[in-house]
């Protein structure tokens, strides 16, 4: 039989369930434990945090979850790759080997640092030798945003954690690398695929795609027969077990929950898609349109036929900046005539703010229980039994904002009746950091790799 | 006969930026080419009408019997700057299988398509 290489997914977002990582390791064998930590806006609030504490800027959860897979590292060489990193990949590594010394296991325990993708620091510079970071939806040159910018990393590929991985590094903690390299990067070092293996390389890639989200091809947020989706609360996580020619089995852990089938995996294969033929990473642009699944028996999924092509020669850039302040409150209206309540503390709310001469961006409102996420496809309710009213307001006046969330308790004495669930209290407002994607030529972007002994 | 959508298909959404994805998966392979057929560009733009206010693009993934599509100006904005409790699009995929769709009465026999109660 030719030889298996075993990644788990273990982490599919910031938040996701903190057990998961020492399941994966506990369940059965694995080789290597990998771990997304970073959405779209994760940066600029972990570059927050950098900016009050320069030893923060990473997920803290990874140690959390270093502490609880830290044995199957050190005794049975199960290796972790993460991009917890964040915008401090040197303090995350700095924080794991904090772990491996309390545990006695620091000899053990390599830490490759892959470093290079935050350009915040080299913006100007960057500007300044011509290249503009547009804004890949509008156009907009990113001048119209520079002084108000929080972080800005190019997204990398597998290369520097091959690197790692071939310098003897069992943990390797990176910054902004694509969610999918976390995958493909160990699968490329074992079976030594070269960098331009297209077709491997995208199998690797849409591996990682498919386990990137955690359960979310084993069963969670499955709608296909949800209801017999067996035993969730004991859900297990997903695991590609990879082979050297680019096939592989996506399954999970016996005697766990969940389910992995054509129907989980094809779900997870369409989400956050765009256009199928042209899936574009820093290391190979991936074909969906090739891809060939088939169940191969209880919870296994064979995945094959993928092929792939060079990718372009720009980087993907995640920019984020300030964009003014937001505010959500709600209060719930009750049945006889929910929604008329409702609809009419919307209208008092905004003729008083009118009155005040409040202005937004935006102001919306939504009707839970009646319209908020299907609009109008969801059809005329009838009578319905409660309604919450659900009130936003965005603007670049921080003052308006937090007036608006002193508006919505009064409601509740001088406005419309049968009306509840203000409990929470007021409103809390939030500054908003929008996303400013961008391209960047690759040549401006050197990535750099260390291995702490 | 007049078929669900829901009872066909299943389906799975998210956004980038402003724009949501929503993929169609066929239950069964062999229902692919009805979907293929019934769900059209304009047929989609028609039915998102009112709710999204950019264009529709339409993919197909004969390989998984699947269809996707980009719905543009669907989130508000998207991301952080939406205020939906929908920002990521995560039930487009339900408000897609809402469609009620036409197949000639043999075909649907033959297919053995579920009926629309």
């Amino acid at each position: 039989m030719s030889r298996i290489v075993r990644v788990a997914a273990g982490q599919g977002f910031w938040g996701d369930w903190l057990d998961a990582p020492r399941r994966q390791v506990e369940g059965g064998p694995v080789d290597y434990l990998m771990l997304d930590y970073l959405a779209e806006v994760t940066m600029s609030i972990l570059q927050k945090q950098k900016e009050r504490d320069p030893r923060m800027g990473y997920a803290r959860d990874f140690v959390g979850a270093m502490e609880s897979v830290m044995t199957a590292v050190a005794d049975r060489g199960v290796k972790v790759i993460a991009n917890a990193g964040g915008v401090n990949p040197p303090a995350c590594a700095e924080a794991v080997r904090e772990v491996a010394r309390a545990r006695g296991v620091a000899d053990r325990v390599r830490i490759g640092v892959v470093t290079g993708d935050d350009l915040l620091p080299r913006l100007d510079e960057l500007l300044a030798r011509g290249h503009p970071l547009a804004n890949m939806d509008t156009g907009e040159p990113l001048g119209s945003v520079r002084d108000r910018v929080l972080s800005a990393n190019a997204y990398i590929g597998s290369t520097p954690i091959v690197e790692a991985l071939a310098r003897g590094a069992n943990v390797v903690v990176t910054g902004r690398s694509t969610d999918t390299a976390l995958t493909m990067a160990p699968l490329r070092h074992e079976f030594g695929w070269g960098a331009s293996d297209w077709n491997r390389l995208a199998a690797g890639i849409i591996a990682g795609h498919i386990i990137e989200c955690g359960a979310q091809c084993s069963g969670g947020n499955c709608l296909y027969d949800w209801r017999d989706i067996p035993d969730l609360a004991n859900v297990g996580y997903p695991i590609v077990e990879g082979s050297a020619d680019g096939t592989f089995v996506v399954t999970k852990h016996p005697g766990t929950g969940g389910r992995v089938s054509v129907h989980t995996v094809a779900e997870q294969l369409v989400y956050e898609m765009g256009d199928p033929r042209s899936y574009i990473t820093p290391d190979v642009i991936a074909d969906f349109t090739t891809i060939r699944i088939e169940d191969v028996g209880q919870d296994r999924v064979r995945v094959f036929g993928i092929e792939g092509r060079a990718p372009t020669d720009k980087l993907k850039v995640s920019i984020a900046y300030r964009a003014g302040f937001k505010a959500v409150g709600t209060l719930v209206y009750s049945w006889p005539d929910a929604l008329d309540k409702a609809k009419l503390a919307d209208r008092v709310l905004r003729e008083r703010m009118d009155r005040m001469g409040l202005r937004f961006d935006e102001i919306l409102t939504e009707f839970v229980g009646a319209s908020a996420t299907h609009g109008p496809l969801a059809g005329t309710p009838g009578d319905l039994p409660e309604v919450q009213l659900r009130v936003g307001v965005r603007g670049q006046d921080r003052a308006s904002v937090e007036r608006f969330t002193r508006e919505l308790a009064p409601l509740v004495l001088n406005g419309p009746p049968s009306v509840t669930g203000f409990a929470g209290g007021r409103p809390k407002v939030e500054e908003v950091v929008a996303y400013w994607p961008a391209l960047v030529d690759k040549s401006v972007v050197t990535t750099k790799v260390e291995v702490l002994a | 006969m007049k078929v669900r959508l829901l009872d066909i298909a299943h389906a799975r959404s998210g956004d980038k930026g402003d724009t949501a994805n929503v993929g169609v998966i066929a239950v069964r392979p062999e229902w692919y080419p009805v979907i293929d057929r019934a769900l059209t560009k304009e047929r989609v733009a028609a039915h998102f009408r009112g709710v999204i206010t950019g264009e529709v693009e339409r993919f197909t993934l004969p390989n998984l019997a699947a269809l996707n599509f980009l719905l543009h100006g669907a989130l508000g904005g998207g991301g952080t700057l939406s205020l939906k409790t929908d920002a990521q699009g995560k039930v487009f995929s339900t408000a897609m299988l809402r469609m009620v769709i036409d197949v000639p009465d043999d075909e649907a026999m033959r297919l053995q398509l579920p009926a629309a109660p």
